[in-house]
């Protein structure tokens, strides 16, 4: 390799350059660019609303306004934030380097996605700052339909916008694993960091259509009256809710599927040993992406869905369970006489997986119908899933933020202001969601603008959480922004890992590889000492 | 009782709270577990394997399969353990059972209406007697509401254009939560009330001194007139119509073949929608009532025709 190749950030300096590229890893910061900033918009609101809620009188702003903001913030964290966090960034980033090629298979479609995101997102901010929308994320109808007065088509518009981003990534993913991979790279030889986004794309390309028909359905009847959800006009509600679940439920597992990827890569490289049951948790995401169509009536237990469906979804959703704890015994198990470092990466994974292990089993409790009927939309709920979409997706990026770090930058973050970003992230979280399980139990319904005052203790406590949690967010903003311009020179592989990615230049050159790499290995052989998987 | 002792949380007010709150127990319980054995072995592979000591590496575990089967199977006996539990006792919280007193409740943005059998109404509260069952009819005039009294461990969903129902047996007297757990509007979170649970004497005189108009099924009676519905289902009329005496909780034969039981779904959709479910033989002429009463007439109106059951009994 020539030293004076120029790598994909300074082969060229113009912005129309950036507009306009079809490399990957560029197109991969122009959606980091835009994630990281409704990741802030989506924080703010839910700083306003933590703020309202530390009174149980809604003295702050009024119920309207209070409902826009609960609605925003959901908004904006699924769609905007969550479901294109990991695979538009580190997979766009990464998926061509991991398996040796030069781009993904479609990089015009790629910039496309890129472009429909950004399309989608203004419409939604539109619609969400000259009025609002206060019907929640989930739309229901006929309150979203029929009686709400926001901007609930144009905001439904811009999600359906964005869906097709979704669709285009989840495809361009499928083809370039099937068809780009480099000589000798086995399907059992991809990093489970590539399994894990194959199943992601198989949910977004089929999963994602329901939500755009149903959208679409919502404002055909909200814009012309045709009868489809408002039983006024002829229609039935329940089946809103069946067609919104059977899209939102999987996409769940779209927003914590690679976030598994991403801790898999962690945990065998930071104690740097081969992964435990390679074979099983590549499948467990498989199985996970296939029964998690089967579980969407588990949101519908109270509704009035029959009894006897409450049973099926109720016995799958537990179903569903199973693959997830089998990726957690496994990280587990690869830790057993490894030798593990305590790098930023490694204690956002550990953090991962202590955070996703309590969101796991306390989505046991809610597939448990009877206490389901209880604790369902209550803070119980928020709870656990900001667990499992915080605790753990949140908290898998910013482990797959350090790690990719100097192969992005080309410049090594510093570690002790990460290690201190990561523990703050870990406590401030837990003081912010853990009192929400109490108050849950205590009866606290979700999405209340006012409280029982009995309640004030853990709101107070949830909301002093929440400010640690402010903090800790913001903080690798700055000394990552630092290490930009003052950070030490990474070189191509600081953390002495085995996979393609790192064996190439720091950052990578425009074509990611001089010479195509040929595979020879499984992807984590770290014992004794690593093995490149090229080598 | 066992469940007063535990600290921490109000423990149910319902017959079936304490089954719910061993529920919660067990979870509660089979998670500990799990996390304790989980972050024990997380903790300690960590620590003792952490880069800088010199533990023994030797002797790693080679074949891996042994120990997936073992802690699937683990895993998926326990969590069927959990799922037959739980869906035990929602089978009986969703199964009503019979002889109770039955009370209609109609919410709306954003208050809830109750009426009782005796025409006794009452606007965000309800009063019932303790060791009773309670047998609860819910309609929802607009967008879709839900029912939750955490004392009691239930709720359910009140969505608009069906009849939902929901039991309980309150076991303690005493003043307890009533609030809308789905999103509904603006003021979605004052949309509050209170369960009052009373003695069975203090229950009779609460009743005894409401204001009464009729009961409810003679307020049916009246409106069943002034909606006109008499002139075809009643005395000697001109235009076919079935009478309705004894219709309620009978199997009625369908003009399409079908045969459905008169319940109280099929009364409110035979008013709104006459010409979804004709009774055999007779010519579907019935006139839509949508639009023309609200879910509290509609609640009268079943009242009433489910009064004629009884009366039609002596009737050959």
């Amino acid at each position: 390799m020539s030293a004076a190749e120029p790598n994909y950030l300074t082969a060229d300096f113009r912005l129309r350059s950036w507009f306009i590229t079809t490399d990957h890893k560029r197109v991969a910061l122009l959606f980091f660019a835009t994630i990281t900033l409704f990741f802030f918009l989506g924080g703010a609101a839910a700083t306003l609303i933590r703020l309202e809620l530390l009174t149980p009188r809604g003295d702050l702003v009024t119920s309207d306004v209070y409902n826009r903001l609960f609605t925003m913030h959901g908004v904006i964290m699924v769609w905007f934030f969550l479901i294109p966090s990991i695979p538009t960034t580190f997979g766009n980033f990464m998926v061509p380097l991991m398996i040796g090629a030069r781009d993904l298979a479609f990089p015009r479609l790629n910039l496309t996605s890129w472009y429909l995101f950004l399309i989608g997102g203004a419409v939604t901010l539109y619609a969400l700052f000259i009025g609002g929308v206060d019907t929640g994320w989930t739309f229901y109808t006929p309150f979203s339909t029929m009686y709400s007065n926001g901007h609930v088509v144009l905001a439904v518009i811009g999600v359906f916008i964005t869906g097709f981003s979704s669709i285009l990534t989840g495809l361009n993913f499928i083809v370039t694993i099937h068809r780009l991979r480099a000589p000798g790279l086995t399907w059992y030889r991809l990093p489970i960091f590539l399994w894990s986004l194959y199943a992601t794309s198989v949910i977004l390309v089929l999963a994602t259509p329901v939500l755009a028909i149903t959208l679409l359905l919502v404002a055909i009847e909200r814009l012309a009256g045709v009868g489809i959800f408002d039983p006024k006009l002829g229609g039935d509600p329940l089946l809103f809710q069946h067609l919104f679940w059977f899209y939102s439920h999987p996409a769940v597992y779209i927003m914590i599927l690679p976030g598994m990827g991403v801790v898999t890569e962690l945990v065998t490289c930071f104690s740097r040993k081969t992964l435990f049951g390679y074979k099983f948790v590549a499948w467990a995401s498989m199985a996970i992406a296939a029964v998690g169509f089967f579980v969407w009536g588990h949101h519908m237990f109270v509704s009035g869905q029959s009894v006897f469906a409450g049973l099926v979804f109720s016995f799958m959703s537990f179903v569903v369970a199973v693959p997830s704890a089998i990726k957690v015994f496994n990280w587990t198990a690869t830790l057993h006489k490894g030798w593990v470092h305590f790098d930023a990466p490694m204690l956002y994974a550990l953090g991962f997986i202590g955070l996703f292990t309590i969101g796991g089993l306390t989505g046991l409790f809610l597939a448990s119908l009877a206490f389901d009927v209880w604790v369902t939309d209550t803070y119980f709920v928020i709870a656990h899933f900001h667990y499992i979409m915080v605790g753990g997706m949140v908290t898998a990026y910013f482990g797959g933020l350090h790690y990719w770090w100097p192969k992005i930058t080309g410049r090594l973050y510093p570690e002790y202001w990460a290690r201190a970003a990561a523990i703050l992230i870990f406590f401030g979280f837990n003081m912010t969601f853990f009192p929400q399980f109490i108050l849950g139990i205590l009866g606290m319904p979700r999405r209340y603008h006012a409280y029982d005052p009995a309640l004030q203790v853990w709101n107070v406590l949830s909301s002093a959480g929440a400010s640690v949690l402010a903090i800790a967010y913001a903080l690798p903003l700055f000394y990552l922004g630092w290490s930009l311009f003052w950070g030490r020179k990474a070189g191509p592989n600081p953390w002495r890992a085995t996979g393609l990615e790192w064996q190439t230049s720091s950052p990578p050159p425009k074509h990611n590889f001089i010479e195509t790499p040929v595979v020879r290995r499984g992807p984590y052989e770290y014992t004794p000492d690593p093995v490149p998987q090229n080598a | 009782m066992w469940r007063n002792w535990i600290p921490f949380w109000h423990s149910g007010a319902s017959s079936y709270g304490g089954d719910v709150d061993l529920l919660f127990i067990g979870l509660l319980t089979v998670s500990l577990l799990v996390t304790a054995l989980l972050f024990t072995l997380l903790l300690t592979f960590a620590i003792r394997y952490r880069a800088t000591s010199d533990a023994d590496r030797g002797h790693r575990i080679k074949k891996s399969w042994h120990w997936e089967v073992g802690w699937t199977t683990a895993t998926f006996v326990a969590f069927l353990g959990l799922f037959v539990w739980g869906a035990t006792l929602y089978l009986r919280i969703f199964d009503a059972p019979d002889h109770t007193l039955s009370i209609y409740v109609v919410a709306k943005q954003w208050m809830w209406k109750a009426q009782h059998p005796g025409g006794q109404r009452e606007i965000n509260e309800l009063h019932i007697p303790v060791d009773r069952t309670v047998r609860l009819t819910l309609a929802s005039q607009d967008v879709i509401h839900s029912f939750f009294v955490p004392a009691f461990r239930v709720k359910h969903d009140v969505v608009p254009g069906r009849y939902q129902s929901l039991w309980f047996k309150a076991e303690r007297t005493g003043v307890f939560q009533l609030l809308c757990a789905e999103f509904c509007g603006t003021d979605h979170s004052a949309m509050t009330g209170r369960i009052v649970v009373m003695k069975p004497d203090d229950y009779t005189r609460w009743l005894s001194q409401q204001d009464v108009d009729g009961t409810l099924a003679a307020q049916g009676s009246a409106l069943f007139r002034e909606l006109g519905c008499s002139g075809c289902h009643m005395g000697t009329s001109t235009v076919r119509a079935p009478h309705l005496d004894g219709l309620y909780g009978r199997p009625v034969p369908l003009a399409d073949g079908r045969v459905v039981v008169a319940d109280e779904r099929y009364i409110r959709d035979s008013i709104l929608q006459p010409r979804a479910e004709v009774a055999a033989g007779y010519d579907p002429v019935m006139p839509s009532f949508a639009g023309r009463v609200d879910e509290e007439g509609l609640i009268k109106l079943v009242a009433y025709i489910k009064s004629l059951a009884n009366g039609a009994e002596a009737k050959p």
